[in-house]
């Protein structure tokens, strides 16, 4: 077993820690690229899987159809419908309550849905004070769907060539 | 400044006057330390944060300049939780025994020529002796809180002190050798001159030696074996809180700034500027040691934002088998140096 003269002299200069302090040394002056949160935001995708909403076609008339393929296709089985026969002949939903404790936010039930009615908008600031807050009912879902309806349809446009 | 005190409070019995003069004394050195200390937990995160293409914090006060001040409230708010099962007298010394040494150590230390508290003849010795009580601190902590993970640490930790503790006096040894005296203040007279004429050069290996054991003994990455956070969550400390916690912070962070200032008054010229030419002599002598000693403070916080954690016996091989023996044949360079070759001047 030879002394490796190469490997003493690398030792005793410190020659790989020199080279570690170096590369910290240089970051130290170079631009920082941390994002002041609630004042500046990175960028969000158009397939961005945040709250949901059910939308409504443009003459107000919802879209769900309570074919319960949503219901079926969710994995955390966090939705929950029930549904009858309208006046109008039509099937609609009675109840349409996503646990949001339950979701895992996979975006099955926007994938499964034939009408493009159940969707994930890219709402992820939110945030529940009382216990029954997790369900969130037909009525809010709706209420949401009204409120973000144009962000949403902007999504869905920018995303369709890809789908 | 002393005549004026006594002048000032001269109706006052005389030894109760003495003893406040005393306490003056250790609050205008301790005030100005802890602050220090305050503000050198704010450039750590900051500077790791920058190395790390971070700002660090920067939420309380403009820039986050109030962090500390933050942090020093937090911490006093808290609750002290005292495991059941501990040796509650021993569990609260602790962070006493770790703390004072720390800050006694600074009594010695010359700031400037005139400006130091106790100007005492063998003031090395003194800091040898008090930087090696803080192991007790540790060990005792770690005994006291009856966890297995405070135990684990206090183990490791006493072990890579007293290794390093070796090396560091043999350092120091050299030190000694080269100045001829043990008086802190008489060792950077010793180094009067420039830049070339201060330990650092004839004493190189020694003065890496010294500063790789500082970093050791104040538990510093790569060396903080003590605390792995991966391996035994805090180790010596886990179970301290609040203020009790706050202390042990603190003794470390004070003992960096004295290893950092040890650093200086031993191999960097203490006070001396670097030149004595116009526009180096023109900062005030206590500032240059300011600056020196934020350099050399400044050194700690990188090792910590690049080096990885030393495994456990590449930290006992390092101390034992390579900084050892490097002091060991430096001494005997210096004897032979300075005695028997015509080079005896370059090791003053």
């Amino acid at each position: 077993m030879g002394i490796d003269i190469k490997q003493l002299y690398k030792t005793f200069t410190l020659k790989e820690l020199r080279k570690g302090m170096r590369v910290t040394g240089r970051r130290l002056f170079s631009r920082k690229i941390t994002i002041m949160y609630p004042k500046e935001k990175t960028p969000k995708s158009p397939r961005f899987r945040g709250l949901h909403a059910l939308r409504r076609y443009p003459n107000g008339e919802e879209r769900c159809i309570a074919c319960k393929l949503c219901e079926a296709v969710c994995p955390a089985l966090a939705i929950t419908i029930d549904s009858e026969e309208r006046a109008d002949g039509t099937r609609r939903t009675t109840r349409y309550d996503i646990d949001l404790f339950k979701c895992i936010y996979c975006g099955f039930c926007e994938e499964a849905c034939p009408v493009d009615s159940i969707v994930m908008t890219d709402i992820h600031e939110f945030h529940m004070e009382e216990e029954h807050e997790r369900w969130i009912d037909k009525q809010r879902l709706l209420e949401i769907g009204d409120q973000y309806e144009t962000e949403i349809a902007a999504a869905r446009k920018q995303d369709a060539p890809y789908r | 400044m002393r005549e004026g005190f006594f002048h000032l409070t001269a109706w006052l019995p005389h030894g109760l006057q003495a003893t406040l003069w005393i306490m003056l004394k250790i609050v205008a050195i301790l005030a100005p330390l802890m602050l220090c200390v305050a503000y050198f937990t704010f450039a750590e995160r900051k500077l790791i944060g920058y190395m790390q293409i971070r700002v660090g914090p920067n939420r309380v006060g403009p820039r986050g300049w109030l962090q500390p001040i933050a942090d020093a409230l937090k911490l006093m708010m808290k609750e002290i939780i005292i495991p059941n099962r501990s040796n509650k007298a021993l569990f609260l010394i602790a962070p006493v025994l770790s703390i004072t040494p720390a800050l006694a150590a600074w009594a010695v230390i010359p700031f400037s020529d005139t400006l130091v508290l106790a100007d005492i003849d063998a003031s090395l010795l003194y800091i040898l002796a008090l930087t090696s009580m803080g192991v007790y601190g540790v060990i005792v902590a770690g005994w006291a809180s009856n966890s297995k993970y405070a135990f684990l640490g206090a183990m490791r930790s006493a072990a890579q002190i007293v290794a390093y503790e070796i090396a560091m006096g043999f350092a120091l040894v050299g030190v000694l050798m080269v100045a001829g005296s043990l008086n802190l203040r008489e060792i950077v007279h010793g180094q009067a001159g420039s830049l070339f004429h201060w330990y650092w050069l004839p004493l190189l290996p020694l003065f890496l030696v010294y500063f790789i054991s500082g970093v050791a003994e104040t538990n510093r990455a790569p060396f903080d074996v003590a605390e792995g956070e991966s391996e035994i969550v805090a180790g010596f400390h886990v179970e301290y809180s609040g203020m009790a916690f706050a202390v042990f912070f603190l003794a470390e962070y004070a003992n960096m700034l004295l290893i950092a200032a040890l650093t200086v008054i031993m191999f960097l010229g203490g006070w001396l500027p670097p030149f004595e030419v116009a526009p180096f002599t023109w900062i005030p002598p206590l500032l240059w040691f300011g600056i020196k000693t934020s350099l050399v403070a400044f050194f700690f916080l990188w090792f910590r934002a690049t080096f990885p954690r030393y495994r456990y016996d590449q930290i006992m091989r390092l101390g034992w088998k390579v900084l050892i023996p490097i002091t060991l044949v430096w001494i005997a360079v210096i004897g032979a140096g300075k005695f028997y070759t015509p080079f005896g001047a370059f090791f003053a």
